[in-house]
């Protein structure tokens, strides 16, 4: 009987390089408080921001990617030609199709790799990596380019409270590749459908051609519901993805979740109960929720500010619309 | 065992003051938690999760708007014990 060729990837996987690209302007809570009635005081409590990043009109999604992109491989010291899939997750990338990720390929000049999207919102950058690890280990793809990036300003309504004010727009990029010793632990990750309305668009595209008078879909949250949900159930997957690494609290050196609010990051400190030692990434303050950019971009930060070292067990976590969520812990590049 | 009214005030109190740091002795039956307290929407969010996990009860965040007073909270709890 004729079998089939099977291929084996290296049996670690590890994070060779990361770039990002925030969005060019930094705009002050002050810019955003008159349509929703607010003051610059309310959304530092309630979020914790003081400025998000947004970019410029003219600048998109693959633009901010390129940019994150060309970094990332650059520090693996690779060759755009040398990588083999490209994982773009974002929400914001404003085609149904095609995809943003052949695009993003054939900028960098890195044609054929396979390109795909992912549509896994705050969570998708760790979603992203749990399929760059899994393609590289089972041999599908030697370097696999993981991005997630947003413009979701284009997405936003001025005038809502609910969600629109913390957004920013930035990409995030890694390349992964094959390690002598593992370097990315094993994904945890999971859905809950039930909760599709928490964070959501509007209305649908049939309804913005059918519906006579239906706005463009912006987002919208039920805030207080998404709170408690990210604060007091993501710990659990967080303290599984570290016993799923075989490490323990104390072995984590930072914490990495995604940028929603920082009540939200402080509590899930609480709830995990990590060790006073562990440094937790707060670039929300300056970046704002940047979606599925926010945890790339906060191991930049956390790495610029000397923080945090290469070579570092950083333990991150994604969490959003879907509702979806993913986390595990890996060594920083 | 469900437990009495003082009881669940007494323990709702000592959420309150952990999450928020007021006195216990402001957490009254006719306190509002927004106008009294000073507990904006994410606070309690973090009370009632506590109190569920306190009290073995099961508060649906769409009920969380009707419990204006502490009062209001303590007779849910109270009833969702029973």
């Amino acid at each position: 009987m004729t079998t089939l060729n099977v291929r084996r990837g290296p049996e670690y996987t590890r994070i060779l390089g990361l770039g990002v690209a925030r969005g060019e302007n930094a705009v002050p809570n002050d810019d955003l408080i008159e349509p929703i009635n607010s003051s610059d005081e309310w959304i530092q409590k309630m979020t914790g921001i003081v400025t998000r990043v947004r970019a410029n009109e003219d600048t998109s999604v693959i633009d901010l990617s390129e940019r994150a992109a060309r970094d990332a491989i650059a520090q693996a010291g690779l060759e755009p030609s040398q990588i083999e899939a490209v994982i773009l997750s974002t929400i914001s990338y404003p085609h149904i199709t095609p995809g943003g990720a052949p695009v993003l390929a054939d900028r960098l000049g890195a044609t054929p790799a396979a390109a795909f999207d992912i549509s896994a919102a705050c969570a998708g950058y760790c979603y992203g990596i749990g399929q760059g690890d899994a393609l590289v280990r089972s041999g599908a793809a030697k370097y696999v380019l993981v991005i997630g990036a947003e413009k979701l300003s284009d997405f936003v309504d001025p005038a809502d409270r609910s969600i629109s004010y913390l957004l920013g727009d930035a990409a995030g990029a890694v390349v992964i590749g094959a390690s002598d010793t593992p370097g990315i632990g094993p994904t945890v990750w999971g859905s809950e459908g039930a909760g599709a309305d928490l964070i959501r668009q509007t209305s649908s595209w049939l309804d913005v051609r059918d519906v006579p008078g239906t706005a463009f879909p912006t987002l919208r949250q039920e805030g207080p519901s998404v709170f408690k949900w990210a604060s007091f159930k993501m710990p659990k997957i967080a303290l599984e993805a570290i016993e799923a690494a075989g490490v323990t609290p104390d072995d984590i050196d930072v914490f990495i979740p995604h940028q929603a609010n920082i009540r939200i990051i402080d509590q899930m400190v609480k709830q995990i109960g990590l060790p006073k030692h562990v440094v937790v990434a707060k670039d929300i303050v300056d970046s704002g929720n940047t979606s599925a950019a926010s945890i790339p971009l906060a191991t930049e930060r956390v790495l610029r500010d000397g923080v945090a070292k290469s070579g570092d067990l950083a333990l991150q976590i994604g969490f959003g619309a879907g509702l979806v969520y993913a986390a595990q812990v890996v060594v920083l590049p | 065992m469900a437990l009495a009214q003082n009881e669940v005030l007494e323990g709702l109190a000592e959420i309150v003051v952990e999450e928020t740091g007021i006195d216990a002795a402001d957490v009254q039956l006719d306190k509002s938690f927004t106008d009294d307290l000073d507990i904006d929407s994410l606070s309690m969010m973090t009370i009632v999760t506590l109190a569920e996990e306190k009290f073995d009860v099961r508060i649906p965040d769409e009920e969380v708007k009707n419990l204006v007073t502490v009062g209001d909270a303590v007779t849910y709890i109270v009833n969702a014990q029973a």
